[in-house]
Formats: C-alpha cells, sequence, structure tokens
C-alpha cells in the first residue's frame, strides 16, 4: 500500500516549493488558474495562502480534449471562468493530477485563446508520472508510481482527501 | 412531470430517430420526444459556448476537420449566418448551399441532391425547407455517422429557434416552473410558434398562453394543451413573458385580416398593452420585427424587451445542438470509417 502524506501537509509543501520558484523568477504578480475540478480545489487553497488579491481563474478543458472524435463531448461541461486578461501575464496552472499531460496541453491550448500569456507555471499536488507527451509539472508536491491498475483521484472539497481507486481493465 | 408520461407514437419515433442508444442527440430535428433532462442539457452546454463567445478567440477545436453543410431549400439569410458562425467558431469547414439556384430547380428529387452531396464526405447537414417533413426525411434516409440538424421545415418546426428563447428565459429568469408565457400572433403559419410551444411544455412553464384571433390559430389548437385568449388585454395579465411572432404576410393565404392597423390595434404589444402584465414581464421577438404591425418601437427598444440577446443565444444554441449531435454520432462514424477501410 502506497504512502502518501495527507492533504494538508501536501498544501504546505506545494505553497513553500511555489513561492520560492516564483520569487527565483522575479514572479511578483502571479494570476492562479485551476483545472476543474480537483485543480481548481487545489487553486483556492493556494490563492488563499499565497494571499493573492485578484481572484483566481476556474478552466473547463472539455471543448479542447484530444479524444471528441473517439469518446464525444462530455455531457457535463460548464463554462470556463477567467475574470482578468491574460496578455503578458504570468500564470500559474494548477491541476491535483498530472499523468499523461494531455489535460495540461488542453488547458494551455484553452488559456493560449484568451490571449499571449507572459510565462505558465505549472503547478500539481501529484505527479502520477506516465506520460505520454513531454510536459512536466514545474512544482510538485509528490511524486508517486503506481501499479497500471490504479490511479489516484482528489475528493472534496471539504475535506480535501486522495483515494486510489483501480481502474477496470 | 415528463420522463416517466407515456409518450405518444409519434414521440417514440422522434426519440428513436434523434438518440442514439445511449440517449445521446445524433439528429436534432424537433422538441418531440426529447425530456427535460435532455433540453436542460443542450441549456448548459450552451453556457459554455457563451462563455466561448466572450473570449478574445471565439473559437474551440471541436469540430477542426468537420465538413458542415447548410443545405438550404428556403432562403434566410440571418439563420443560415448564425448556423455558419456557430461553425466555424466549432472549427468546421462551413459549404453554404442554396439549393433553389441548383439542382432541385432542374427537377432533381430530394434523396438524389443527398446522394450527390454525401459523396463530399460532410460530417451535418443543416437543413431549411419549405416542406414540413423534409428533414425528418433526410435523416432517415442519410448515412448512418452524418447528423442532421433542422433550421426550420414548412410549418412544422424551428427547433433552435425555441432553444434559443428558452435560453433568452432562462437567463432572466432562472427557471421555468411557475411561469406564464404567452405566445401572440400568427400562431397558425409559425413554425416557431410549435417547437416554443413544446419546449415550454416539456420545460415546465406553469402556462402557455396564445393569444390570437380564431384566423390565426391552427385547427389543432384544442389540442396543444395551451390556454387561449382572442383578447390582447386579458391576456397579458399576470404574464411573466411575451413571445411576439411577425406577421407572416407572405405565407397568409386570403384575407385572414382586416388589415394591418386593426391587427396593431388588437394584438400589436404597445406601452398600454405591456403595462398589463408583470413588471418584470421580458419582451420576446423571434425577429424580424415589424415595427408598428405588432410591436411598437418604443416597446422593441424598450428597458423590458431582451430582443438582441437573442443573436448571442443562437449562436450559442447553435454550437451547442451541433457539437452535441456530433458527439452522438461518434460510434457510427467510427463503424462507417471500419467498413470503408475494410473495402480496400
Amino acid at each position: 500500500m502506497t504512502d502518501i502524506p495527507e492533504v494538508p501537509a501536501l498544501l504546505d509543501t506545494l505553497e513553500q516549493t511555489l513561492r520560492r520558484y516564483l520569487s527565483d523568477r522575479g514572479i511578483t504578480d502571479p494570476l492562479l488558474v485551476g483545472i476543474r475540478t480537483g485543480g481548481v480545489w487545489i487553486a483556492s487553497e493556494l490563492h488563499q495562502r499565497l494571499g493573492l488579491a485578484e481572484a483566481f481563474g476556474e478552466l473547463d478543458i472539455s471543448f479542447y480534449r484530444d479524444d471528441f472524435s473517439r469518446i464525444g463531448l462530455n455531457p457535463r461541461v460548464t463554462p470556463s471562468h477567467l475574470p482578468f486578461e491574460t496578455e503578458d501575464r504570468d500564470l500559474v496552472l494548477v491541476d491535483d493530477v498530472v499523468m499523461s499531460g494531455r489535460t495540461i496541453r488542453a488547458a494551455m491550448n484553452e488559456l493560449f485563446d484568451y490571449g499571449r500569456p507572459s510565462s505558465i507555471t505549472l503547478v500539481a499536488l501529484i505527479d502520477l508520472g506516465g506520460r505520454d507527451l513531454p510536459i512536466q509539472p514545474d512544482v510538485a508536491a509528490h511524486r508517486l508510481e503506481l501499479p497500471p491498475s490504479q490511479r489516484v483521484k482528489l475528493v472534496g472539497p471539504d475535506p480535501l482527501k486522495i483515494e486510489v481507486r483501480e481502474v477496470k481493465a | 412531470m415528463t420522463g416517466a408520461v407515456d409518450l405518444s407514437a409519434h414521440d417514440r419515433a422522434s426519440r428513436r430517430l434523434q438518440l442514439t442508444e445511449e440517449g445521446q442527440l445524433r439528429h436534432f430535428i424537433t422538441l418531440d420526444g426529447l425530456d427535460q433532462a435532455m433540453l436542460t442539457d443542450i441549456l448548459d452546454t450552451a453556457d459554455s459556448f457563451i462563455e466561448v463567445g466572450e473570449r478574445t478567440i471565439k473559437k474551440v477545436p471541436l469540430l477542426r476537420g468537420r465538413t458542415v453543410v447548410n443545405l438550404f431549400f428556403e432562403s434566410s439569410t440571418r439563420t443560415r449566418s448564425t448556423f455558419e458562425l456557430a461553425a466555424k467558431r466549432l472549427s468546421a469547414d462551413v459549404l453554404n448551399l442554396d439549393i433553389n439556384t441548383s439542382a432541385t430547380s432542374k427537377g432533381e428529387s430530394l434523396s438524389d441532391t443527398l446522394l450527390n452531396l454525401e459523396a463530399m464526405a460532410s460530417d451535418m447537414f443543416v437543413v431549411r425547407h419549405s416542406q414540413s417533413g423534409a428533414p425528418h426525411f433526410i435523416a432517415e434516409s442519410v448515412t448512418p455517422g452524418v447528423s442532421i440538424i433542422n433550421a426550420g421545415d414548412g410549418r412544422h418546426a424551428h427547433p433552435t429557434q425555441a432553444m434559443l428563447d428558452m435560453l433568452t428565459i432562462r437567463q432572466h429568469k432562472q427557471r421555468f416552473d411557475g411561469l406564464k408565457v404567452a405566445i401572440v400572433g400568427d400562431i397558425l403559419h409559425s413554425r416557431v410558434a410549435r417547437s416554443q410551444i413544446r419546449a415550454l411544455q416539456t420545460l415546465g412553464a406553469e402556462e402557455v398562453r396564445l393569444i390570437a384571433p380564431g384566423t390565426l390559430l391552427p385547427a389543432d389548437v384544442d389540442s396543444l394543451g395551451c390556454t387561449v385568449e382572442y383578447d390582447m388585454r386579458r391576456g397579458m395579465k399576470d404574464l411573466d413573458v411575451v413571445i411576439m411572432l411577425r406577421l407572416q404576410k407572405e405565407r397568409m393565404e386570403g384575407a385572414l385580416l382586416p388589415s394591418e392597423r386593426e391587427f396593431y390595434k388588437l394584438y400589436g404589444l404597445d406601452t398600454e398593452k405591456l403595462a398589463l402584465a408583470t413588471p418584470d414581464c421580458i419582451v420576446m421577438h423571434p425577429g424580424p420585427i415589424n415595427r408598428g404591425v405588432e410591436i411598437e418601437s418604443a416597446v422593441a427598444d424598450g428597458s423590458q424587451s431582451v430582443i438582441l440577446n437573442q443573436v448571442t443565444n443562437g449562436i450559442a444554441i447553435r454550437m451547442a445542438v451541433m457539437s452535441m449531435a456530433m458527439s452522438g454520432q461518434v460510434e457510427d462514424r467510427a463503424a462507417r470509417a471500419r467498413q470503408q477501410g475494410g473495402d480496400l
């Protein structure tokens, strides 16, 4: 049974590492954007901890997925909400779990349709490995190796917990 | 109160034609047979597309590489351009065919026209036709994997217009239960009205009230499940929404009305009549409006009018319906591709 730290501890790690990462790069005015649904919960936590003035954004990537021609449209799509201009801003893209990297690719494609950001920093609570694409988090709280039959899922929003689930063959 | 209710044979047939076995949309021909959950899904999906319309780049890659053909047997610049814009915002390639000017005017049958078009490998046809039932016929004979969207057929239906009207109502009123909605004017010749009545009832409006002279009501009005009011002043009482219909002069055969002036006096929406409704009553009109015939300019341009919202909503609804139908055809398209690959 894999040993995963509790979410509050992971958030502490995330906050510390992100602060250092942003200050090393001279990023003083970041804009947080969370990917639905888990990424939004994490973005909300980070937003509070970092004490940012501007609201954080929420991204629904359903229209940008690369598997529409195989599985069709997600019936639970909801509107994205970016209450700011992204042009020339330093964005911090937040997701709960990064695995294949396809979600992040979709998210970046979508972000660029709002404007041209100065930079995008990728933050993940859990880095699960198993990439299909050359995309890596800049900041991750925990690296995890799981057998192919298992996945992690963040459940929440209150309390936030990580669950390990079996994937049906 | 829908869902568990006994569907008529017609509704069942409409369901079978328009939905996959899993209940996903694959053709959008009529609102008959579609339940409240499906209509709500369409409205919810449209909400996401409204947000897309507010971005710098108003496009999503969903239908990239797909071809959408606007097959308009009856001309309509406005409807066709919103469908075209909707398809383009979904990144599809769009082909506009005004069939009145081409082969069918030379006598080519509907099926043959279709076969020739299918050879162009389109994924979706948006069809407007003066004959009721034409899109239905096309949906039944088209290759599996190709979606048909009804852009208005004869006097039968105009489902995308009705859905954009429902979106507008939801934006202003938040919910449908408890709502009293009136449709006023030339209901007899209006395919929009038929679809609106169906949509309102399925979504749970408390009352759908038809306000019109007897000569502009359809023969089957008693079976529509609406209240009827010949006196507009009485009909305006307690209304939350009033939908004005255009007086369809070109569709009228024979003198169904004494004059336009008479019509305006009795059935035109002016400031005085609007004041008889609830203070928050919204004014809608599918357009194009005839100022001074069915609606006073002051009302059309006034604070209670939501007529302009409808353009934005029209694009969003059409994007929703097109992407949902394309999504519903995924399996049939894959099967067809496998089959075509196997022919080699």
